[in-house]
């Protein structure tokens, strides 16, 4: 669905991703794993426009994402969950919503899409009209999923939803991922949580420095032992 | 002291006043607030507006409503350009650099003005009748142009309040840099929030061509007042905008009322310079 | 060192002006470049550390009114007028600088405060008008004959001449002075960022109230010596928006980085202008600004450094350039 080959990033002249090549398929859950700065958030801000492809190709669903302005790229069904949230906290839980099905295939279909995402997150119904800055973490995250949920994606990238979160909340987290990988969403999922993480996944990637060290099934990497030792800490 | 009834007639022509003022500074705030450029001509946009409404009018007879609206559609488009062609080539540069270039635009507006129509102060020539009302009199043309100035406050929020584009703009105010993540074209954003400030400063040119003379450099009679209003107000918030408006049209007027009109002015700026030392983030501004 | 040479010719030219019988109006026409540019380069002294005043209209119109008001109500002679409007500038330059520099006001709101103090020393000219005469203007009284050192009235331009290239002298050795003062290093930090500043021991507020002062005086001076030589002065001429954004101007479209950069605004503009008047005549009034406010906002958009910070920037850029090149041919012999 997802094709990255040989993709390289750069911020000025910092080069931040070298020759990353990696791919998801329909259906599927992938993370990518590594440590801080490795990347990962450059990748996913890559993949949905805001950062451009110094050089490889990206496509999605057989089609070049290179050619698209980065506000088209959500019309081809990716959706990003940005790292730390970034919700619009002096609008309402329904006004960041609605910014979500702001893209023209999906304003009609808002009111439908809106009762999905309330019916999915009670809370935020309960909250519709409360400005998304008082929000709690918790709710906030569920805001910034509702709505990337709302413009009707395929695939969903994620960037660390469990941050800052209580273990507890974590855990609804994942077992959120896991209902939406249920409902036929495809996810590429960034996380620190590795242990947790890899339970939830199919297969996983792990970047270092900007290039992907190793990458395999979510079970391999769980047995791998560097990675164990590096970021599970056993 | 007995209960001045002339006092009551200057707080209700400053109220009056507040309306355009209020109607001024929401165009100013609003480009303020998603693009983050102060347009120092944006008085000059309204100064071409009543060019227009009067060449219209008092050249070729079109119906003044039919005038105005014109004008709101020519300096609508004004306002596009204005972003086109002097904004976004310097939309990274320096914020004060986006402010001088847009004063190079008032010089500019100003003197192509003075070009066309010559130094002379023109009026529309149309008489309005004056209201009275128990001993105190109304000019028709303000309240009118109060009328009209809300219709147009209460238009603009609609539209930012509940179309799709509308509550784009406001998140732009808010986070300019992941809009793309959500399919929306911040250029796009920014031109149409231009055209909308340029639209706004058309309806206040078709509202002060009722009451003033126009000549090239009527825009300094109200550009800076506008631009006290929105800094008052605290840059970029549309309703602090609307409260200092009233405010800073109260001092005006009940000054001009003791005195004159100019020491109205002289004391509303004080005013707003000592406030800028109380409340620097404006008086309903958040920023601390 | 030919760069010296340069400056003494280029001095001794300025100097030898007067007595080799330049018509009049090319005489007026020198004098104003020469206040004017002494008036810039006053803006720029603060300007270049990003205390972008937007309201220097204010210091100019304080300085020209009080000498005039001084010698027509009072009789008091311009020797004593002009200090007392530079006095008077300085002090509205503390009252507004230091709040603004304390409680940290940059930016769009500094400048905004600015246009709001050039436009209320506009307003108050314009309401005082039982004294000065409103919008229409003010004409300080003539002295006998028209040429007296005691009321600073010169009918000869010469002598005018004379004043102004001292005046600008002095201005261009003021901001060479500061430039070169320990203070350039401090400022120039400060106008990037200030907390940066701060931490390494610079009193922020002082120095920008410091230099604000310098400004506001200077400007107040060039005020009264051009209501001398114009023996006229009017509120929209010398104080307000109008004039504050003509001084930002023709600082920023000469480069306000470099001493000259405010003189070779001042000439640019009122060669522009003085051109244009004369090639388009009178009757056509405006063509000459409304070229003056397209060429503004070319020069922001394109050359933010001015005609002068431009053309230095491309010749440093070519010596540069070459430096570079020589570099390269060394970098490729140590490879090879
Ligand atoms: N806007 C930027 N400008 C310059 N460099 C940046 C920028 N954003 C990120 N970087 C650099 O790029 C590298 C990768 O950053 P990135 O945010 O992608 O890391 P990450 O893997 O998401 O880290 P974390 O786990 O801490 O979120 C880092 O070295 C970072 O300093
Ligand atoms: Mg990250």
């Amino acid at each position: 669905m997802l094709e990255l080959r040989s993709v390289s990033a750069r911020y000025g002249s910092f080069q931040a991703l070298f020759d990353v090549s990696l791919d998801v398929r329909a259906g599927e859950a992938v993370a990518v794993l590594g440590p801080n700065g490795a990347g990962k958030t450059t990748l996913l801000r890559v993949i949905s426009g805001l950062l451009p492809v110094a050089a490889g190709e990206l496509t999605m669903e057989g089609r070049s994402l290179l050619d698209l302005p980065p506000h088209r790229i959500i019309e081809t069904g990716i959706a990003h969950v940005l790292e730390n949230r970034r919700l619009f906290p002096r609008m309402s839980v329904e006004e960041n919503l609605k910014m979500g099905a702001f893209i023209r295939g999906a304003r009609a279909r808002f009111r439908e899409r809106l009762d999905v995402v309330y019916e999915l997150f009670p809370r935020m119904a309960e909250r519709r009209d409360q400005f998304a800055g008082t929000l709690s973490g918790g709710e906030q995250q569920m805001c910034a999923i509702g709505r990337a949920l709302m413009s009707g994606p395929k695939i969903l990238l994620m960037d660390e939803p469990s941050a800052g979160l209580a273990p507890v909340i974590v855990e609804q987290v994942f077992g959120l991922v896991d209902r939406l990988r249920g409902e036929g969403y495809t996810v590429l999922i960034v996380e620190q949580n590795v242990q947790q993480v890899l339970q939830l996944v199919d297969r996983a990637y792990l970047l270092e420095v900007g290039s992907i060290k190793t990458s395999g099934s979510a079970a391999e990497l769980a047995a791998d032992e560097t990675l164990r030792r590096a970021y599970i800490g056993i | 002291m007995v209960f001045d009834i002339y006092l009551l007639e200057a707080i209700i022509n400053g109220l009056l006043l507040g309306g355009v003022l209020a109607l001024l500074a929401l165009g100013l705030n609003l480009i303020f607030g998603v693009i983050d450029v102060v347009w120092i001509s944006y008085a000059e946009l309204v100064m071409a507006g009543m060019y227009g409404v009067y060449w219209l009018y008092a050249f070729f007879g079109v119906p003044l409503v039919l005038a105005a609206l014109i004008a709101i559609f020519g300096v609508a488009v004004l306002g596009f350009l204005v972003h086109y062609l002097v904004i976004s080539p310097i939309l990274g540069k320096p914020p004060i650099n986006q402010l001088l270039a847009t004063g190079g635009l008032l010089f500019f507006l100003q003197s192509f003005a003075t070009l066309l129509f010559g130094v002379e102060f023109r009026n529309i020539g149309l008489r309005l009748p004056v209201i009275e009302l128990w001993d105190m009199y109304f000019s028709f043309a303000r309240i009118l142009a109060f009328a009209a100035a809300l219709i147009g406050m209460v238009s603009l929020y609609v539209f930012l309040k509940r179309t799709f584009m509308g509550t784009a703009i406001r998140a732009v105010a808010q986070d300019r840099e992941i809009m793309a993540t959500m399919g929306v074209n911040t250029r796009q954003v920014y031109l149409i929030t231009s055209a909308i400030g340029g639209g706004l400063a058309g309806l206040a040119a078709g509202l002060l061509v009722l009451q003033y003379d126009v000549h090239p450099a009527v825009g300094l009679s109200f550009g800076p007042i506008t631009f006290m209003i929105c800094v008052l107000g605290g840059l970029g918030n549309l309703l602090g905008g609307f409260v200092a408006a009233f405010i800073m049209s109260q001092f005006i007027s009940i000054g001009g009322f003791y005195l004159d009109l100019e020491w109205g002015y002289v004391i509303a700026f004080v005013f707003f310079i000592v406030m800028m030392f109380l409340r620097p983030q404006g008086i309903l501004g958040r920023r601390g | 060192m030919t760069g010296r040479r340069l400056q003494y010719a280029g001095l001794a030219v300025l100097v030898a002006l007067p007595f080799v019988g330049v018509p009049e109006y090319y005489m007026h026409i020198l004098v104003l470049i020469l206040i004017w540019g002494f008036v810039y380069t006053a803006w720029a002294i603060m300007g270049r550390f990003g205390l972008v005043s937007l309201g220097h209209g204010a210091f100019l119109g304080i300085g020209a009114y009080t000498v005039a008001l001084a010698w027509n109500l009072l009789g008091l002679t311009p020797w004593l007028g002009i200090p007392l409007g530079v006095g008077l500038a300085v002090l509205v330059a503390v009252v507004i600088g230091y709040p603004c520099f304390r409680f940290r006001v940059v930016g769009h709101y500094f400048a905004l405060v600015t246009l709001a103090l050039g436009e209320v020393v506009r307003l108050t000219i314009v309401a005082l008008r039982d004294h000065t005469g409103g919008s229409l203007g003010l004409t300080p009284n003539r002295y006998g004959e028209g040429t007296s050192l005691y009321a600073l009235q010169f009918a000869d331009k010469e002598v005018f001449y004379v004043i102004a290239l001292l005046l600008w002298l002095a201005g261009i050795w003021i901001w060479r002075r500061v430039d070169a003062s320990m203070a350039r290093f401090a400022m120039d930090a400060l106008s990037e960022d200030e907390d940066a500043a701060a931490s390494v021991g610079v009193h922020v507020t002082a120095q920008k109230l410091r230099i604000t002062m310098l400004s506001a005086a200077l400007t107040a001076l060039g005020g009264g010596v051009y209501a001398q030589y114009l023996l006229y002065v009017n509120p929209g001429t010398v104080s307000g928006i109008g004039v504050s954004l003509q001084i930002v101007f023709a600082a920023i479209a000469g480069g306000m980085f470099t001493a000259l950069g405010p003189t070779v605004g001042a000439m640019i503009t009122i060669v522009l202008a003085e051109t244009l008047r004369i090639a388009i005549g009178t009757e056509v009034i405006g063509l000459d600004t409304t070229i003056y406010g397209v060429m503004l906002i070319l020069f922001i958009i394109f050359l933010p450094k001015g005609v002068l910070g431009g053309l230095i920037e491309l010749y440093e850029r070519r010596t540069a350039g070459g430096a570079g090149a020589m570099a390269g041919k060394r970098e490729v012999g140590g490879g090879a």
